[in-house]
């Protein structure tokens, strides 16, 4: 089993060279600090910056360069800031190339809802909505179940979506799955995990095609 | 040149009443016009209805209006930051509609750009597109948003000049250009206003030509939401 950093880990290796990124907040955030490093690969925060480097040091922090999660941020050579149509603009055109995101629940037709539990929490979409919406390639990042061992992939959402039908790959602590037109394609296996461990935490379709082969990290 | 320079807040914030729309720009705390915040709290106008992609924190930002039980109504993409906020929003004191980031920026853009609304995809399929006109363009479904329409825009700039021209900082930047030009009255604050002739042409940002008034601003606080850093070696 993973645990955020190894869900990280994972998803750090369907970074290619080349891509623009955009990162959620939470294990989202984490995949950066595993790209490797032989390729070339911009990180792009929805507050308006592309580029963004590591946290600053301590008393180099500024209040006017931060990333979506108002953390102070640093940019490497090469950055840029805009404004936040622009900033949409890249995200809704497409210039984006991956957007990683977590989730509270997934459902096997690529429906995502991460933003709001009625009565309990409601803070706002932020740029979740408009990032689902319209990026080709999206993987969320999530444990497989909650707290109380129920399954967060599901046959259909329970909570209010944050968009519908967009979620291509999901990678959790136990496992990657490809969101198919039939459900959830079981592709790996987390280390030490078996595929009946898989298929007991899942409550949405799960194809189990052939040998499913244990991750490499 | 056409003068857009006001002498101090007083003067900027001339013409603001109960009731109106407000629009601030600012993500979180970063580019947030803190004096004419300010000056809104000693006005003590209420019954605001204010767009803003955040509400501030308690004792900060728009948290100070929301002190003051100035605001009847929030246009926002994200609020989590603020217990105030919450208690309002929960005891329905505050009216709040959350939208995505993206779609509050292009509504201001709009507004700004002269467009009555736009089709947007964000949150198609989901309680955000509720009773809004959708449609299909090329087999994707899109929402319709209508353009912000608003009394004054509060905006936050790093250097600008009298002619009204801006230049911003960082990510402060922010919702801030797009919310030039896109009230009826868009009030800037600047932390340095420079002569005119100083800053360079092919450097500005947003034109004067977007902003009806503007004024050096005071005693920037320039609070830090998140302040995060690592270790040299």
């Amino acid at each position: 089993m993973l645990d955020k950093n190894g869900i990280a880990k994972r998803i750090a290796k369907e970074v290619q060279d080349g891509y623009y990124v955009n990162l959620g907040i939470g294990i989202p955030t984490l995949v950066a600090n595993y790209v490797r490093d032989d390729i070339e690969v911009e990180f792009q925060s929805e507050n308006g910056v592309l580029g963004m480097g590591p946290f600053p040091f301590e008393g180099e922090e500024d209040a006017d360069i931060i990333n979506a999660g108002k953390q102070t941020i640093t940019t490497l050579p090469g950055a840029s800031f805009f404004d936040s149509a622009m900033s949409f603009s890249m995200i809704r055109g497409q210039h984006v190339d991956l957007t990683i995101l977590g989730a509270m629940e997934v459902s096997e037709d690529g429906d995502i809802a991460n933003w709001k539990i009625p009565g309990k929490m409601v803070k706002g979409m932020g740029g979740a909505m408009d990032l689902v919406a319209s990026a080709e390639n999206i993987i969320v990042a999530m444990m497989h179940t909650n707290r109380a061992g129920a399954s967060k992939l599901l046959k259909q959402c329970s909570l209010p979506l944050t968009g519908v039908a967009c979620v291509k790959k999901v990678v959790t602590n136990l496992a990657v799955m490809e969101v198919t037109p039939k459900g959830f394609k079981l592709l790996e296996r987390a280390p030490g995990v078996t595929v009946e461990d898989i298929q007991n935490a899942t409550e949405g379709t799960l194809i189990i095609d052939g040998d499913i082969p244990e991750m490499e990290l | 040149m056409i003068s857009k320079k006001v002498a101090n807040v007083q003067e900027a914030l001339k013409g603001v009443s109960d009731n109106m729309t407000f629009m601030f720009g600012g993500f979180g705390l970063s580019g947030i016009p803190e004096n004419a915040i300010a000056e809104l709290v000693k006005l003590n106008v209420k019954g605001l209805r204010c767009i803003s992609n955040n509400a501030g924190v308690d004792d900060f930002g728009l948290g100070l209006l929301l002190q003051g039980k100035q605001i009847d109504k929030m246009t926002s993409s994200y609020v989590g930051e603020n217990d105030e906020f919450e208690r309002q929003m929960l005891s329905g004191e505050l009216e709040v509609e959350l939208i995505p980031q993206g779609t509050l920026a292009e509504r201001c853009r709009a507004a700004q750009a002269g467009f009555p609304a736009i089709y947007t995809p964000a949150g198609y399929g989901t309680e955000v597109a509720e009773g809004k006109e959708t449609r299909e363009f090329d087999g994707k479904m899109y929402v319709l948003e209508h353009a912000f329409k608003a009394d004054f825009a509060f905006v936050k700039a790093w250097k600008g000049d009298a002619a009204g021209n801006l230049i911003f900082k960082g990510t402060a930047r922010n919702f801030n250009p797009n919310m030039c030009g896109a009230a009826k009255i868009t009030v800037v604050e600047v932390e340095e206003l420079v002569p005119v002739g100083t800053l360079d042409p092919n450097q500005i940002h947003i034109p004067g030509i977007f902003v009806k008034r503007i004024f050096q601003g005071e005693r920037y606080e320039k609070r830090i939401e998140q302040r995060t850093v690592r270790q040299r070696d």
